[in-house]
């Protein structure tokens, strides 16, 4: 027969156990996401290219073509142009999509969204967009130099109201909180 | 390869019999367990959502007062919940691979099986959404890899993850979304807990007393000792590069990064299949299927007791009026949830050994083992020339008692022992070449027919029909109840039995 003591000894053995593989792996080891010396690129965006063709007025024959009650003089197509994005790190293209609109008709908006890890320091940056496919080249782009801490976050976003790409940076986000003047 | 490592777990859990006793061990009772974590959790969160900030600035600085400010009965509250979740993760993921282990995944437990698969994702969901209420570098890690995660699926796109672009793109409207998730989550894995263990008749859901005591009091120690603590705030600008994980809710996150989205939705979508389709894609041994029959009722010999439907532990028999016997019922066995235990045979009365019959055949019988073949092998084992020998009737789950069988020594195994009718312990008990009778099988708190032992034991006290009624004396009758890996304990037993048996009639 087990001493009681020994069965006590036991059961505290096992409770400590149990509890002990929680209390280890709960708050566990750390995990290291992301290396010392890197950095992080966001390139997103939500954009709707442009349409893939102009309006048209209708003739008199087709108008007479229709009954009466779809008449409408004027026909606009709804599919919009796929985007074209291409990301260029210090000359070096790192990412180049095409992106279909979305949605059954092809209309819809855009989005997208990648991330990269790259070395800290300065990096040289170039993002174009095609929006149009009856427009030659790039409608929208920027380039520019940014430094990057290690563990810092560029992102890179698209505001057609801002005028195109917008980066966005700790450093910039810290001057933009700090009071005027 | 199962068979060995059924005989592990059977190690194992001897090893924990002697330290906790069978009523305790909590090999046995890891589901109820988990519904006990389930329960604290759930308490300690009601606590900490009346002091939590549920907007996405007050949320993180809310989380630190309850940490810091009331660390006495907020920070333990908080840890508590932290920890109750975790071991609820240890048990469930125990008690699934310990199901597995013994094979009960097939035929009438593929319900509970199959029922348990989605609470798995339902678990995780509801761990991984309450680490980014804390919003701390923690949540900003889980909230940005789940969003990209979620994201890599067509229907969901890449728009999710422009949510945690900026600090400013964060509302609190979408904060107020987390938390109202973080509530329904579990609701709907507390309805499909109960859906999981619905068709289990009297399923255990609460652990025994002592275990919920000695877990409490070691998860409360855990809390003092190692207090969950938050990362920095989450501050979106940075991406955090060193996180304090979670392994246990969170293992499946490194993977995302070395593996991809989608591998990872291969991965966990293939497990999840794998577990759906397990009770029909592994076979069960030869032998359990050979004995693998659903119960048959003999009209002839039913008089419509009930006491079968009352015993059976898989709600399998049904009660209708008798087919030819008037103001009489008899007993019907649907085979899809038959487990053919034959605890409904140990219950009939008609199944005794003193009938004067050519075949001895019961109100209900098991095709794999009929109620003649236990009066043949009890037969048998008497014909022996041992004088004042010992009678063992044990179960195959159990302990395997044929090894036991020796000079002075008689055994019959049976598929489970609340098979056994208590007529036949008398009528082993009157025979003038036994000295006793010992009864063993899996322990109440483990029987793999989940109610045989303890229905056995409620016979022969007297609690539960058939009652044990013998001219032979109760003295003359043990139980001793044994694991698989509990041989020395019961042959100490056995001797201990016989040599009281001799004292008395010294």
């Amino acid at each position: 027969m087990t001493a009681v003591w020994a069965r006590y000894l036991g059961q505290a053995a096992a409770y400590a156990a149990f509890v002990g593989t929680v209390g280890l792996l709960a708050p566990g080891p750390t995990y290291q996401h992301l290396a010392p010396d890197l950095a992080t690129i966001k390139l997103s965006l939500r954009h709707a290219g442009e349409l893939v063709a102009d309006c048209h007025e209708r003739t008199a024959a087709e108008l007479t073509a229709l009954p009466p009650n779809m008449r409408a003089p004027k026909v606009c197509p709804r599919e919009r142009s796929p985007l074209q994005l291409e990301l260029r790190l210090d000359e070096e293209r790192v990412y180049s999509e095409t992106l279909p609109p979305r949605g059954l008709r092809r209309d819809g908006r855009v989005s997208v969204y990648r991330r990269l890890s790259v070395p800290a320091g300065d990096v040289r940056v170039a993002v174009k967009l095609k929006d149009d496919v009856r427009a030659d080249g790039f409608q929208f782009e920027r380039t520019g130099t940014v430094t990057l801490t290690p563990a810092e976050v560029l992102v890179i976003d698209f505001d057609e109201q801002a005028g195109g790409f917008v980066f966005r940076t700790a450093t910039q986000a810290a001057r933009l909180a700090a009071p005027a003047g | 390869m199962l068979t060995s490592l059924q005989r592990g777990l059977r190690r194992l859990e001897a090893v924990f019999n002697v330290a906790f006793g069978a009523a305790w061990n909590p090999w046995y009772q890891l589901g109820a367990l988990g519904f006990f974590c389930f329960w604290l959790a759930t308490v300690t969160g009601i606590y900490l959502f009346i002091f939590f900030d549920t907007s996405i600035l007050g949320a993180y600085a809310s989380v630190q007062r309850i940490t810091d400010v009331q660390w006495y009965l907020g920070g333990v509250m908080r840890s508590l919940h932290r920890y109750a979740s975790g071991a609820m993760v240890i048990t469930v993921t125990l008690h699934l691979a310990r199901e597995f282990v013994l094979g009960r995944f097939r035929h009438v437990r593929a319900f509970s099986w199959i029922s348990g698969v989605p609470l798995l994702w339902l678990m995780f969901a509801a761990g991984i959404g309450g680490y980014w209420l804390v919003w701390d570098g923690l949540a900003q890690y889980i909230a940005v890899a789940t969003s990209e995660w979620i994201g890599w699926l067509p229907v969901f796109g890449d728009g999710l993850a422009r949510n945690f672009l900026t600090n400013s793109a964060l509302s609190d409207r979408f904060f107020s979304l987390l938390v109202f998730l973080h509530i329904a989550i579990p609701l709907f894995l507390l309805l499909g807990m109960f859906i999981h263990i619905k068709r289990i008749k009297l399923a255990r859901s609460t652990p025994a007393r002592g275990l919920m005591v000695g877990t409490l009091t070691a998860l409360v120690a855990l809390s003092l000792l190692r207090p969950a603590a938050s990362m920095a705030p989450a501050d979106l600008t940075f991406t955090v590069a060193r996180v304090d994980l979670d392994w246990l809710f969170l293992n499946v996150y490194p993977l995302l990064d070395t593996l991809g989205p989608g591998p990872v939705w291969g991965l966990l979508g293939g497990i999840t299949a794998g577990l759906v389709v397990l009770p029909w894609v592994w076979p069960a041994r030869a032998a359990e299927r050979a004995l693998d029959l659903p119960a048959v009722v003999d009209p002839a010999n039913c008089n419509g007791c009930s006491w079968c439907f009352k015993d059976c532990p898989y709600e399998a028999i049904t009660m209708i009026p008798h087919s030819y016997k008037a103001d009489l019922r008899q007993a019907v066995v649907d085979p899809d949830l038959c487990t053919a235990c034959g605890i409904c045979e140990g219950s009939c009365p008609s199944a005794t050994p003193f009938r004067h019959v050519e075949e001895l055949v019961s109100g209900i019988e098991m095709p794999g083992y009929p109620l003649d073949r236990l009066r043949q092998e009890t037969a048998q084992a008497l014909a022996g020339t041992d004088t004042r020998a010992v009678f063992v009737f044990g179960c195959d789950r159990g302990l395997d008692i044929t090894a036991l069988a020796a000079p002075g020594v008689k055994v019959v195994s049976l598929p489970c022992i609340g098979m056994l009718p208590p007529s036949f312990v008398d009528y082993v008990a009157r025979q003038a070449n036994v000295s006793g009778v010992m009864v063993t099988g899996c322990h109440p708190a483990e029987c793999f027919f989940r109610k045989g032992s303890e229905w056995t034991q409620q016979r022969f006290s007297g609690e539960r029909m058939p009652h044990l009624r013998t001219s032979a004396g109760k003295n003359k009758v043990r139980i001793h109840w044994a694991g698989p890996h509990e041989r020395v304990a019961l042959k100490a037993a056995i001797e201990s039995f016989r040599e009281e048996l001799e004292a008395v009639s010294a």
